[in-house]
């Protein structure tokens, strides 16, 4: 083994900021208020199973919809010239340089009654409410968290050798065989980490659906978020659960990984 | 030409590519042959992986036609031609099993699968890889790799292959190995091959034909043994096998002076008194007696080579490579004979020797004793020469005038290095500009391919003033 010595500042910020909260966490999880051990917390925390299963749906619609959106979006950018590619990445970050708060202030904005889209489709005879439902929490993620989905696999389908298409081409593959058989299988590792991108931070994610959601599109990181305030035993109760899901998620997605990724 | 009872395949007429701006293949024509091994060799930049990816449908010619089996094929896209070829890189798919390469071809063309099993298996038995199947390509060798891209290219049953530096990845053991593999299997398979090499020795021992390229044109084809043995000219002279390629002047038919001896020839029609450059292979020179030999000199440098010494001769102010299996000593004189036969003479690259420039004075001055004029589009400065604005000079440039300069500073920034030729005392080289050929003799090495700034020294030039009324 190399020399551990460059590594043990890292080793000691992980160990500060992360591996001591997460024991405090399970420490608070498995106690109750007088320090004593208890179970109730997490017999409590079986009272949020049902928000616990809409935020995982929610993330779950949202990731597939960046999925979606993102895949062609970022072929079409590995299709363009050299410098446009830098130009649209570099659009595709900027609104990352604002806060995520006031992103989602101006998406109250918009969709609010008698906001600006309101208004233009009132216009046109369309009357409806377009904020305080899940649609609007989904909107909001996935406006959120799409750049972490095109980034990925932008960054591996880029990195794709021209020579591999040539070959299919060379091959007998028309535009659509090149795609099938050769651009796709090896996007797949992009995909993954795609995935794995948006999945994790949306289903853990607060304050999108309290602005913008309805009463009962309450999520998980919501309820983390204000449970603390009263009773931090439930909330780490909850927070552990929420880490063991994503923790089985990443798990999984990696097998995935390994399954398709290329040597 | 003697082939023209053969079928031809697939033919090239009048081919024009540009990148850029920059004239990659300057009208070209050449014929392939059916079942034949033809190797495009040429140094690094002279458009011969171009003309490969124009026959594969990669390479789009601005002007002239790929005529294919009869048909004319511009504009038909590499799936849809006949033809698979052997990347420089084998650019096999990293996602797929050794199996699964081979096979990619046979699945696109929707073959019954058992049908596509036993091609593979038959073609990898072939190309020496029974049993890889499911090796992932990854734990492959080079060597393994490449015959993988051979057999992903050959099962698809093509009428041509195209190779493009396919062994330049191997050492050189593995790389003979497998130049003697390939002719194997092409002679086997009965298919056209076009092979595109660097690689002199490659291309004489595998190819049919040869056909030899600078700088966007095709300089000469032929067999292995006409390129070699009878060389066009100084170019193709140089880059095949080892050379003494000598100044001469051809007296008369038969008749040629190099070295300041008058020789006997074979070579007709060239005129009388016309300069031309002049190739002896190094082993069609024989050692005698000084007093037996046509040509006489002093031993500098002997190597042992194995089969062969090499001997490195000074006569008077150039320098003679001959390859002997006789010994001599360093030091000593010898004389040197050569077989009118083995004399081959060649058309020199450039129709002239002194560089000439006819231009107008843009500007000058007496009291500084200057004057100045334009050349592809650049101000040239001449010191210590005055003629009054207006006037028409015309320049004599010997070669020995110009020189490469440093970057930022030269008279020319961009100059194209067309070839280096040694001519026993120094190299010639040949440069491009925008608009014009410079012959330039040089000491060091040059890169060809190379652009480069030129700079000329005035003080080594002649002026003359064109008189305008003689003109009119």
């Amino acid at each position: 083994m190399k020399s551990r010595k460059p590594s043990i500042p890292y080793i000691i910020w992980m160990v500060i900021f992360t591996m001591i909260p997460i024991i405090m966490i399970g420490y608070t999880a498995f106690t109750d208020k007088n320090g004593n051990f208890s179970l109730e917390p997490f017999a409590n925390a079986f009272f949020y199973t049902g928000v616990f299963m809409k935020s995982l749906w929610i993330a779950l619609i949202s990731t597939a919809i960046c999925l979606v959106l993102a895949y062609p979006l970022a072929y079409i950018i590995t299709k363009m010239k050299h410098s446009t590619q830098n130009t649209v990445i570099m659009l595709m970050m900027i609104p990352m340089w604002m806060n995520f708060l006031l992103r989602i202030y101006a998406w109250v904005t918009l969709l609010q009654d008698n906001g600006p889209i309101d208004m233009l489709l009132s216009m046109l005879g369309i009357h409806a409410t377009y904020i305080g439902n899940t649609g609007a929490v989904v909107l909001g993620m996935v406006y959120e968290y799409l750049p972490f989905m095109v980034l990925p696999i932008y960054t591996v389908m880029s990195k794709i050798d021209g020579g591999l298409i040539e070959a299919a081409q060379d091959l007998g593959s028309n535009s659509f065989a090149v795609f099938r058989k050769v651009i796709f299988p090896l996007s797949i590792p992009g995909v993954i980490s795609g995935i794995t991108m948006v999945f994790v931070p949306s289903a853990s994610t607060f304050l999108v659906s309290q602005y913008l959601g309805g009463t009962d599109d309450i999520m998980i990181g919501d309820i983390i978020d204000k449970i603390f305030w009263t009773d931090q035993n439930t909330g780490s109760a909850i927070s552990l659960i929420l880490m063991v899901f994503i923790f089985v998620f990443l798990i999984l997605m990696n097998f995935f990984g390994d399954e398709e990724a290329i040597a | 030409m003697e082939q023209t009872a053969k079928n031809t395949i697939v033919s090239l007429k009048d081919i024009f590519v540009r990148f850029d701006g920059e004239v990659i293949l300057n009208h070209i024509n050449l014929d392939i042959h059916e079942k034949e091994f033809v190797t495009i060799l040429g140094p690094s930049g002279c458009g011969k992986t171009t003309t490969l990816r124009i026959i594969g449908g990669f390479v789009e010619p601005e002007s002239g036609d790929v005529i294919f089996d009869g048909k004319r094929i511009n504009g038909t896209p590499p799936n849809k031609r006949n033809v698979n070829t052997v990347f420089q890189k084998y650019s096999l798919f990293p996602h797929l099993n050794v199996f699964d390469n081979v096979a990619f071809g046979l699945k696109l063309k929707k073959v019954p699968k058992d049908e596509i099993k036993k091609k593979v298996t038959k073609m990898l038995a072939t190309v020496d890889l029974k049993g890889y199947e499911k090796r992932s390509i990854s734990k492959l060798s080079g060597g393994q790799q490449q015959r993988v891209a051979i057999a992903r290219a050959l099962v698809c049953d093509p009428d041509i292959i195209l190779l493009d530096e396919p062994l330049g990845a191997l050492d050189l053991k593995l790389r003979k190995c497998m130049q003697l593999e390939l002719k194997e299997i092409q002679q086997k398979t009965e298919k056209t091959f076009i092979y595109v090499t660097h690689d002199q020795e490659e291309a004489l021992t595998m190819s049919d034909r040869v056909v030899v390229m600078n700088n966007g044109v095709i300089e000469q084809i032929g067999t292995p043994e006409d390129i070699y043995n009878e060389p066009v000219n100084a170019f193709v002279a140089d880059f095949i096998g080892e050379a003494n390629i000598l100044n001469g002047t051809m007296i008369d038919d038969c008749r040629i002076k190099i070295l300041g001896r008058e020789l006997e020839c074979v070579d007709k029609g060239f005129g009388k008194n016309t300069p031309v450059d002049v190739v002896i292979r190094p082993e069609d020179i024989e050692i005698t007696s000084p007093e037996n030999g046509q040509l006489v000199g002093t031993v500098e440098k002997l190597t042992f080579k194995g089969v062969h010494y090499e001997i490195s001769v000074r006569c008077g102010k150039c320098e003679i490579l001959i390859h002997s299996t006789k010994s001599a000593e360093i030091g000593s004189e010898i004389g040197m004979r050569v077989i009118p036969f083995n004399i081959q003479i060649m058309n020199k690259l450039l129709p002239f020797y002194d560089n000439v420039i006819e231009t107008e004075v843009t500007y000058s001055s007496e009291d500084e004793n200057y004057f100045e004029f334009e050349l592809e589009g650049e101000t040239v400065k001449v010191e210590n020469k005055y003629f009054p604005q207006g006037t028409s000079v015309k320049i004599t440039l010997p070669p020995e005038a110009l020189s490469l300069a440093g970057d930022g500073i030269g008279h020319l920034k961009d100059v194209y290095i067309e070839s280096v030729v040694y001519k026993g005392e120094h190299n010639e080289i040949i440069l491009e500009s925008d608009e014009r050929k410079w012959l330039m003799l040089s000491d060091t090495d040059e890169q060809v391919a190379t652009y480069v700034p030129l700079a000329f020294d005035f003080s080594k030039a002649q002026f003359e003033v064109i008189n305008k009324a003689e003109e009119g």
